[in-house]
């Protein structure tokens, strides 16, 4: 396994007490693969991703527990110069923002070549020209021309394409990219997903694609982990979730995408709100707002229970994850 | 068909681009909207469509009368409103309200919710006397689905979908005929997408609300309209309901987009053929020239650049449901939204009741 995330908790020192931003997070992603996290804002997504990048805001945050193991060894104890030889180089992130993840002073042929410098040893000559190989192959058109304007000078397509180029430029094994497309317009959205999973292929690249849109997901992704109150609730392939959620949770999000047959018909919605993560409700987070919500849902936490082994792994944090499926 | 409620035609706004500090000179101009024309019925919803930069936002604040057109009219039951002021003005725009896509940043975090709500009648005392106030207000947050006691809190301690009901109930004070609601649920999840958008369909029927209904996701757009525009670099391109729109579009534009937008199902994988566009859309302050698609369209020949398509039923279309306006000089039929068979829960009929 390239990585593989175990029992991880995140914690907030906030004014108001501790937030406990991530509870216990499992999810794993082999080479040439796409895991896609998928969960609604706050739920803990982008802290994870920040947790095995190494680039959490500590404090006020803090790892409370668990075990990041990339390549078999565990990132969370490793030191800081070594983990800093692997952001990079080995694994790179993408965000949803490159206008703020780009240096805005510095031209995007200094920031590409600066890779190469820095990790490669290379002569400023050849970085350049490296900077300006690589904006090609993200398909910038006129790279040659275009590797000494500056960020602010691209469309927000054009910057994605460069923040692209950025976390691929030393060949990676593991890319996260955190909404990389929300940003963006659908049309341009097909142009940088397609670059995206087109790149991965070659490279035979881990993918972590961190989205709320169920859209995408169904698009690329070859296994999903839904994230809800800092837990993963279900896991499996993409195909399997689709056909058969086997959580409440997953259940109501894909019941409440408009469908053709549902035009005049309210949409299913589910009801209220995810939990403030200072005070996250006893038992099963989700318990306020399932439908299918019983007694032991509001005392017992439910784990992540197996629902198969074989042909394919699949879990389910629901105490009755079997109603849900053939429900 | 009845007389359209409102009437849009050839709207334009430029924005003028000028420089020098001392003396301003114009030298060009943001050509934002750039002759739209549309009907909205009563009872209607109109979706609009188009990426970001096309203009739609341009149009709503006209529609409502916080922009001047360049050129064009607005036409209200018969009467052009884009150059009415004082009185005339007024009477016109409590009719015609708007609700905002950003509910983190349109309502004023220092006023309570009532004042929020309430705000209009200050403007529109007719509609609500004084004494009256309080009552109405309660019962505005009662009718989107918020708790009437909660009138004395501010906007901060509400949820996003909680504060875009606040703007709905604001946009409902005046008991206007029209919204239009500018991006009322992209800044919202999934979740609460779904609970808004169910909310404006209540109050449509409720208060005989017609909608103008901009937006960027088009299952949403698809759910909630009767007819959709599709708008491209201050033009619309296409025009019609939505099964003419999404089952038959015939603009090469319209056709990109809808083939661009994922599917939530991982069979369409297979099914789905992606028309990928180059490049990026040309600056509004010097649109090509012809077709303001041509330099990103495959089928583009030397008559897209030399000749304005008009928005028109295509003559190759005279019945049928591809008959409806496309501005395209080789408009022809293409579908783009696969089609896959219903299965698993949200496709097939066992709905869950619960
Ligand atoms: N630097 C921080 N300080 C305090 N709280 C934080 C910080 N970063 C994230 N959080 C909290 O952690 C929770 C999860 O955030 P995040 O992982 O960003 O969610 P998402 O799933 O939207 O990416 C949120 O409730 C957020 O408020
Ligand atoms: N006040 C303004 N001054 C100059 N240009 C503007 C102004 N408002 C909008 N524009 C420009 O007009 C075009 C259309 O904008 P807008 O109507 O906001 O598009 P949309 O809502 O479809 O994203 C954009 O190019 C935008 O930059
Ligand atoms: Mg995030
Ligand atoms: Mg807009």
């Amino acid at each position: 396994m390239l990585l593989e995330v175990r029992d991880l908790h995140v914690e907030f020192k906030t004014r108001d007490g501790v937030a406990k931003a991530v509870n216990g997070v499992a999810y794993a992603v082999d080479a040439g693969e796409t895991l896609a996290v998928l969960g609604e804002s706050g739920s803990g997504k982008s802290v994870t991703a920040q947790a095995v990048m190494g680039i959490l805001d500590v404090p006020p945050g803090r790892i409370a527990g668990g075990e990041i193991l990339f390549k078999g060894r565990d990132l969370l104890k490793m030191k800081e110069d070594e983990r800093r030889r692997i952001r990079g180089a080995e694994m790179a992130m993408i965000f949803q923002d490159a206008l703020s993840s780009l240096n805005p002073v510095l031209t995007v042929g200094k920031q590409l070549g600066e890779m190469y410098e820095v990790h490669r040893g290379m002569s400023r000559k050849d970085a350049r020209a490296k900077a300006v190989e690589l904006m090609d192959r993200v398909r910038i058109p006129a790279a040659k021309q275009r590797v000494g304007d500056y960020p602010h000078q691209f469309s927000g397509g054009m910057r994605q394409r460069i923040m692209i180029a950025m976390a691929l430029a030393l060949e990676p094994s593991l890319i996260i990219a955190d909404e990389p497309t929300t940003a963006l317009d659908v049309t341009v959205q097909a142009q940088v997903m397609d670059l995206l999973a087109e790149l991965q292929r070659e490279f035979n690249m881990g993918l972590i694609l961190i989205t709320h849109d169920l859209g995408v997901v169904a698009d690329v992704a070859d296994k999903i982990a839904v994230m809800y109150a800092g837990r993963i609730v279900e896991a499996a392939p993409v195909h399997e979730i689709y056909k058969a959620p086997a959580h409440p949770y997953t259940r109501g999000l894909l019941d409440s995408i408009p469908r053709l047959d549902q035009k005049g018909q309210e949409l299913y919605a589910i009801k209220g709100l995810p939990p403030n993560l200072l005070r996250i409700p006893p038992g099963c987070a989700f318990n306020p707002r399932c439908p299918m919500a019983r007694e032991v849902c509001r005392s017992d936490v439910p784990p992540l229970y197996p629902v198969t082994e074989s042909p394919v792994a699949r879990a389910s944090a629901c105490h009755f994850w079997k109603e849900c499926l053939h429900g | 068909m009845a007389e359209p409620l409102l009437e849009v035609k050839d709207l334009v706004k430029h924005y003028p681009l000028t420089q020098g500090i001392l003396f301003r000179k114009q030298v060009g101009a943001v050509k934002a909207v750039d002759g739209v024309s549309f009907g909205l019925h009563a009872g209607e919803t109109l979706g609009i469509v188009g990426e970001s930069g096309c203009g739609k936002s341009t149009v709503a604040r006209m529609l409502v009368n916080l922009e001047r057109p360049t050129a064009g009219s607005i036409a209200y039951k018969g009467e052009d409103i884009s150059r009415l002021s004082g009185r005339a003005l007024k009477a016109v725009r409590r009719n015609i309200q708007m609700v905002f896509q950003d509910p983190y940043t349109s309502l004023n975090p220092r006023m309570t919710v009532g004042d929020i709500i309430g705000e209009p009648y200050e403007i529109h005392p007719e509609v609500a006397p004084k004494g009256d106030r309080r009552r109405r207000v309660q019962e505005l947050l009662d009718v989107v689905g918020l708790n009437p006691e909660y009138i004395n809190r501010y906007p901060h301690q509400f949820s996003g979908g909680q504060r875009q009901r606040i703007g709905i109930a604001r946009g409902l004070a005046l008991q206007p005929e029209i919204i239009v609601a500018d991006e009322p649920v992209s800044a919202l999840d999934v979740s609460v997408q779904a609970q808004v958008v169910n909310l404006l369909e209540k109050l449509q029927d409720e208060f005989d609300l017609s909608y103008v209904f901009i937006a960027h996701d088009l299952s949403i757009v698809r759910h909630i309209s009767d007819r959709v525009g599709v708008m491209y670099l201050g033009r619309v391109v296409e025009i019609g309901t939505d099964t003419e729109i999404y089952e038959h579009p015939t603009h090469p534009y319209t056709q990109a987009l809808l083939s661009a937008v994922p599917v939530p199902d991982p069979q369409a994988r297979a099914h789905r053929e992606r028309i990928i566009l180059s490049g990026d859309v040309p600056s509004p302050a010097d649109p090509p020239s012809g077709c303001r698609f041509r330099t990103r369209c495959w089928k583009a020949r030397d008559r897209c650049a030399a000749e304005v398509p008009l928005l028109a039923v295509p003559e190759v279309f005279p019945s049928g449901p591809a008959a409806h306006p496309s501005a395209c000089h080789f408009a022809a039929e293409k579908r783009v939204v696969p089609h896959v068979p219903p299965e698993g829960p949200g496709g097939g009929a066992e709905q869950d009741t619960d």
